[in-house]
């Protein structure tokens, strides 16, 4: 038990310190992780770090929070998953609290609203990039392309003429078409496996 | 009771985020503007701030929505209520179910979502586009131009294409926003 507590505040401090050095989200993360759990300290694989990051991606959530509660996990258990998972969450708690206290006093600067409203193009112009990378990796077939020009058209015209549609919604609907597409083709495969 | 609708709500942001912080993005833009928690211009300052500060840009975005609508406290639940989904089906996935990936109707939901979080990324960074550069919300306002932005633009993409052309990689967002924000600070000021 005592090693238990002691893996647990471990991965504590490791966490912290990647929740602190970590910028622009999950997917920067996942390097510092790697450098921290495979290499150095040797906990997993190479294999078993790379199935942690792709169960991650898949579940939802932010994927720092998955990989730091799966790592807890698997080294000291529930209690590790919650250490990890609060290490990693304390210093963006603390600056974005921190920063929170001042925002609007800072943005009340001429000089700061000016930068600001140049920012505002920057954070359209990464949103829109990232995107168009994440498009690049998806796997293209009939059914991707096909939801990603739906889903995009649906949300642009549903925004334009002000009706609300959650994109829960379309994270939902989307999900279940995958599902019965896998199930119409299976249908289908098991009738000619028959004749 | 404003800490248990804080809770609720990033909750289920926490909960139908599938792919990172930028996927997150649209589902917060719909519930923080609707229920009046953050304008446009407030949200898209809040994610350069995310991107600019360490760590993953949910609790980020959580904390600072929290912060301004319940203090301390709000932040707190905030966060814990987009935390706790992942923590909670993380656990239940490395406790009971090994082989997750493993299963075929799991594949082929997913097969479903990812195309489907894409199009959210890029239909969200082209509304917020629309909205802040053309100053178009709906189809019955007027337009307005943003000449300064849409000049910031062109100087960012043109920009992006000269790093990646000599470093081989792409430019990082915080390079970006510092950029920016010198380009803002120049042309909105005169």
């Amino acid at each position: 038990m005592h090693s238990k507590m002691k893996n647990a505040f471990s991965l504590f401090l490791t966490m912290l310190k990647i929740g602190l050095f970590t910028f622009g989200g999950g997917y920067a993360m996942i390097a510092l992780l790697e450098n921290e759990f495979v290499e150095k300290k040797k906990y997993m694989e190479k294999d078993e770090f790379l199935d942690m990051v792709a169960i991650a991606e898949s579940t939802p959530g932010p994927i720092a929070i998955n990989a730091a509660t799966y790592i807890g996990y698997k080294r000291a258990g529930v209690l590790g998953s919650a250490m990890a998972t609060v290490g990693v969450c304390i210093p963006s708690f603390v600056i974005i609290y921190i920063i929170s206290l001042f925002f609007d006093a800072f943005l009340s600067i001429r000089l700061v609203e000016c930068a600001f409203r140049g920012i505002q193009v920057c954070v359209v112009y990464l949103i829109f990039s990232a995107g168009l990378k994440m498009l690049g990796q998806m796997k293209k077939t009939v059914f991707s392309v096909v939801v990603v020009c739906a889903v995009a058209l649906c949300m642009i015209a549903f925004s334009l003429f002000a009706i609300r549609f959650s994109t829960i919604f379309y994270i939902l609907i989307c999900g279940c078409a995958g599902l019965c597409l896998y199930l119409i083709k299976r249908i289908c495969g098991k009738k000619e496996g028959m004749k | 009771m404003i800490y248990l609708s804080l809770f609720l709500t990033f909750f289920e942001i926490g909960l139908f985020t599938f792919g990172g912080g930028y996927a997150m993005i649209s589902l917060i833009r719909e519930k923080a503007i609707a229920l009046g928690w953050l304008g446009e211009e407030e949200l898209i300052n809040m994610i350069a701030v995310s991107e600019s500060t360490p760590g993953p840009i949910a609790v980020n975005m959580a904390t600072f929505v929290g912060a301004k609508q319940g203090g301390i406290l709000g932040s707190a639940v905030a966060t814990l209520g987009v935390v706790l989904p992942s923590f909670i089906i993380i656990l239940l996935i490395s406790a009971l179910i090994k082989n997750f990936l493993k299963y075929k109707g799991i594949q082929a939901f997913l097969g479903g979502v990812r195309p489907c979080v894409v199009a959210l990324i890029l239909a969200t960074a082209l509304t917020m586009g629309l909205s802040t550069l053309l100053n178009i919300t709906t189809v019955w306002g007027g337009v307005t131009l943003d000449v300064r932005g849409l000049v910031i633009l062109a100087i960012l993409i043109f920009l992006a294409l000269v790093y990646k052309k000599i470093r081989k990689k792409k430019p990082s967002p915080i390079l970006m926003i510092l950029i920016s924000a010198g380009l803002g600070m120049i042309l909105y000021s005169i």
